[in-house]
């Protein structure tokens, strides 16, 4: 696991996203499909917002995807206030969502729209870790 | 063609806080203060009043605390929360009562007090479903819009002047309006030159952030024919939620692609037929995608749209926001909604500053956005008439 350079927050987790967290803690992103209509979701949830069925299960993500898009915030707040300047993104992944995360160990002044990114987890030290993104094939 | 609220309801009473920062009053007081104001306006009294509208921000229970701080009696009662969109909503919701004879007379407040409270910007606070995947990564409100407009950027090839040029238009109408908290005129060079907040995003493409309030008075076709004060016809309202769309989000558009169409449909006009906009800018990226969803410039053209002047009053081909908007006058409590149909209003009452009063001025839009256009985001849409209209 990468040590962290940006803050880690712990997540607030619940009976529904722990098996999600848990398994963050053991450097697996799971996401969830339906059974019904074979999408897969985005945040992870019980209910499939795409058909309505609650048949859904965790699968393991590849941890592949490319930069959908990025900010590079120069202004923090609560935890980030001295972590600036981090980059905030949305990376699409593999299996089809985009998601909200960090992109790190990066050149920010090099980020592209496009570029391939895989996963990271960054400890929360509470027995979760966040994923993020890094320049994949390095 | 089904039953809708055009023409059922005329916009009677209008009035917007004077003070942009308000350390010695209660934010129940500023309602009151607004309220009070806005029924002045209209030649009505609290006692006249049937139905009451309000955010969730609102101090209290749901809009009853307010109730009984403002000593009202009511046949209906709304405290839809859909953010800075909210009053653009109970606009519309206001009508559709009256059409369906639910009430007569309807106040609608907003009051907020961002800077006396300790600065937090972040969404998280609100405790939904999505915090742990979105909140924990340092999101911000200008994080999100930045998002939004780097995807823009990359897809449609605008540009941080075309962006600048929306700034530097809203800037030229603050100037004429003495209660604008920025009255400076601006340059494009001076947008790009202001610090970079969320890369694309500069200091002046960000909204103000400000103490204050507004108010409008709703009222029924009877009681605005007992009233001496030119009225304003509501001819058609749109709203629309916009998700984050089970991770299939788009941030290239907004929620006025939906609540648009539902509007100019309800008003029976066209884009091309709109005099004045009063378009929601809490940031600049905000003005470019919707009034590209709202169908005033082809998807993806907003840039080369605001660049050729459409934006700046009275003779652009899309005067907008000719109190200085959000982007220099107004913010209040961090919610643009109300600002935006008491400008649009003050138009079609010919009573907006004489510099930027849009000449013979019949048919006004009114445009609000809620929480995030890089995220999950409330849209609303109305269509205002002269009183004969």
């Amino acid at each position: 696991m990468t040590a962290p350079r940006l803050p880690a927050p712990h997540p607030a987790v619940n009976p529904e996203t722990r098996p999600f967290w848990d398994a963050t803690a053991r450097g697996q992103l799971l996401l969830r499909r339906c059974r019904s209509c074979t999408t897969v979701n985005w945040y992870p949830r019980t209910l499939c917002p795409a058909c309505g069925s609650f048949d859904t299960e965790w699968i393991e993500a590849s941890g592949r995807g490319t930069i959908y898009t990025f900010a590079v915030t120069r202004r923090g707040a609560g935890a980030y206030r001295d972590a600036t300047p981090y980059v905030l993104a949305y990376v699409e992944l593999a299996e089809g969502p985009r998601v909200m995360t960090n992109i790190v160990d990066c050149d920010v002044g090099a980020l592209q729209i496009g570029d391939r990114v895989e996963v990271t987890f960054h400890d929360t030290g509470q027995g979760a870790a966040l994923p993020r993104f890094r320049p994949a094939g390095r | 063609m089904s039953a809708g609220i055009s023409g059922a309801a005329f916009i009677a009473g209008a009035y917007e806080h004077p003070e942009r920062n308000i350390p010695d009053k209660p934010a129940e007081q500023v309602h009151a203060e607004v309220a009070a104001g806005a029924l002045a306006d209209a030649g009505l009294t609290f006692a006249d009043v049937d139905g009451y509208y309000c955010a969730g921000d609102a101090p209290g229970f749901g809009g009853i605390s307010m109730a009984d701080y403002l000593g009202l009696n009511l046949t209906q009662i709304d405290t839809t929360e859909t953010g800075g969109s909210s009053y653009v909503v109970h606009l519309g919701h206001a009508a559709e009562a009256i059409a369906a004879g639910k009430c007569q007379v309807a106040l609608i407040t907003l009051a907020g007090l961002p800077l006396q409270a300790t600065a937090n910007l972040v969404l998280g606070a609100l405790h939904g479903p999505e915090d742990s995947f979105e909140a924990v990564y340092g999101t911000s409100i200008h994080g999100m819009y930045a998002l939004a407009a780097r995807r823009h950027m990359y897809e449609y090839g605008t540009t941080s002047e075309q962006l600048a040029e929306i700034k530097v238009a809203a800037a030229h109408h603050a100037q004429y309006n003495e209660h604008a908290l920025l009255r400076e005129p601006v340059t494009v060079a001076d947008v790009i030159s202001s610090p970079l907040i969320s890369d694309p995003l500069h200091r002046l493409d960000c909204c103000v952030v400000t103490d204050g309030g507004g108010a409008v008075v709703v009222v029924s076709p009877a009681v605005a024919r007992g009233l001496s004060r030119h009225c304003v016809k509501v001819l058609g309202h749109g709203e629309a939620p916009k998700t984050s769309a089970n991770g299939r989000l788009d941030l290239t558009y907004t929620g006025a692609v939906w609540s648009g169409p539902r509007a100019f449909e309800e008003a029976g006009v066209t884009p091309a037929d709109i005099d004045y906009a009063s378009i929601y800018d809490s940031f600049t990226i905000t003005v470019l995608e919707t009034i590209e969803d709202l169908g005033f410039c082809a998807k993806g053209q907003g840039g080369p749209f605001v660049a050729g002047g459409a934006l700046q009053a009275p003779h652009g081909r899309l005067p907008f926001n000719t109190d200085g908007g959000g982007l220099c006058s107004n913010h209040p409590g961090n919610r643009g909604g109300m600002t935006k149909v008491l400008e649009a209003v003050r138009q079609l009452r010919g009573e907006a500053q004489p510099e930027v009063q849009v000449p013979d001025c019949q048919l006004a839009l009114a445009h609000g956005t809620g929480g995030s256009i890089g995220t999950r985001m409330g849209s609303s849409t109305v269509i205002l008439g002269r009183e004969d209209a």
